[in-house]
């Protein structure tokens, strides 16, 4: 029930955004601005969050909440596809099949790129997070860059260490809001 | 203010819908594959032609609320590109290729189909 919720405001809230950018770029009957804009910006961001909150384990309560409001709820709001079939439908029903496949192509390849790229920015994110709480745990300046980098990647112990932590916060917050 | 309710209800009741089909489809599956978003946007794009072919019926804000909210926050292009590039770097390009074109050609049909029903039935 509450992850319903979570979508629906984040749909509410995407669509609203897909909505808004159509009153703001310009659109004729051939060329659709808007919806190739909200579609590419749209698969970046969701790539960024979803290997941002990328967690090897179980998904902790925060990053389930964050997935489902901005990703599911948010992102797939705003992004659309059907807009962008229909879009083509017209082009082709108003002779322009040229104008439909370009329309198509450069969707397509701008929107595998924008999600590549957003992959790529969140792990990136991600490791930064990780090499810096690990850097805060052990704060000396003798371990040289490589080894530190090294205490990064060695991923399943830190975050290990990382769940039980938020389990424990978890349950304690629980506890606090409980009436 | 209308229309802005409009799409924030039809966009809110949207993306529920494609929670709950992505839900039902993905806990049949065996293996990951992005079948329940192949799904979700092809029929999406058919509901979204249906609603501009009845436009002249429904009026602007229920085609507003059913089209730019409901089609628009049930189907999903983040998802269908985010799905296909990790297909990718799973070295299932095949998976993608078929995927990525299936989903585009089968929408646009699904797109015309629901048009053309949609006007026939305005005729």
């Amino acid at each position: 029930m509450r992850d319903a919720g979570l979508v629906a405001v984040g749909g509410a809230l995407g669509s609203l955004g897909r909505w808004g950018v159509s009153h703001v770029l310009p659109t004729d009957a051939l060329w659709h601005w808007p919806t190739l804009a909200v579609n590419a910006v749209g698969a970046f961001l969701l790539g960024l969050l979803l290997e941002f909150l990328t967690h090897p384990g179980e998904e902790s309560r925060r990053a389930h909440t964050a997935r489902l409001l901005l990703g599911t709820g948010l992102l797939g709001g705003f992004t659309t596809y059907s807009a962008f079939a229909e879009e083509m439908w017209e082009q082709v029903n108003a002779g322009a099949s040229a104008a439909a496949l370009g329309y198509a192509v450069i969707t397509l390849v701008l929107g595998l790129l924008a999600a590549a790229a957003g992959l790529a920015a969140g792990s990136a994110l991600r490791r930064r997070g990780v090499a810096a709480a690990d850097d805060a745990a052990v704060p000396d300046p003798a371990v040289p860059d490589s080894a530190r980098q090294e205490t990064a990647f060695r991923e399943p112990e830190s975050h290990d260490g990382a769940a039980h932590v938020s389990e424990q916060d978890r349950s304690g917050h629980d506890d606090a809001v409980a009436p | 203010m209308i229309a802005a309710l409009a799409v924030a209800l039809g966009g809110a009741a949207g993306a529920v819908l494609r929670f709950l089909v992505d839900r039902l489809i993905s806990s049949r599956q065996k293996r990951p594959f992005p079948a329940a978003t192949v799904v979700i946007n092809i029929t999406g794009s058919f509901v979204l032609g249906l609603v501009s072919g009845l436009g002249m019926v429904l009026g602007p804000e229920w085609t507003l609320a059913l089209g730019t909210g409901l089609c628009g926050g049930y189907t999903t292009f983040s998802t269908a590109m985010v799905d296909a590039v990790r297909l990718a770097r799973e070295r299932r390009r095949g998976a993608m290729v078929t995927v990525v074109l299936g989903t585009v050609l089968w929408s646009l049909l699904a797109a015309a189909g629901g048009m053309s029903l949609g006007s026939s039935w305005v005729s």
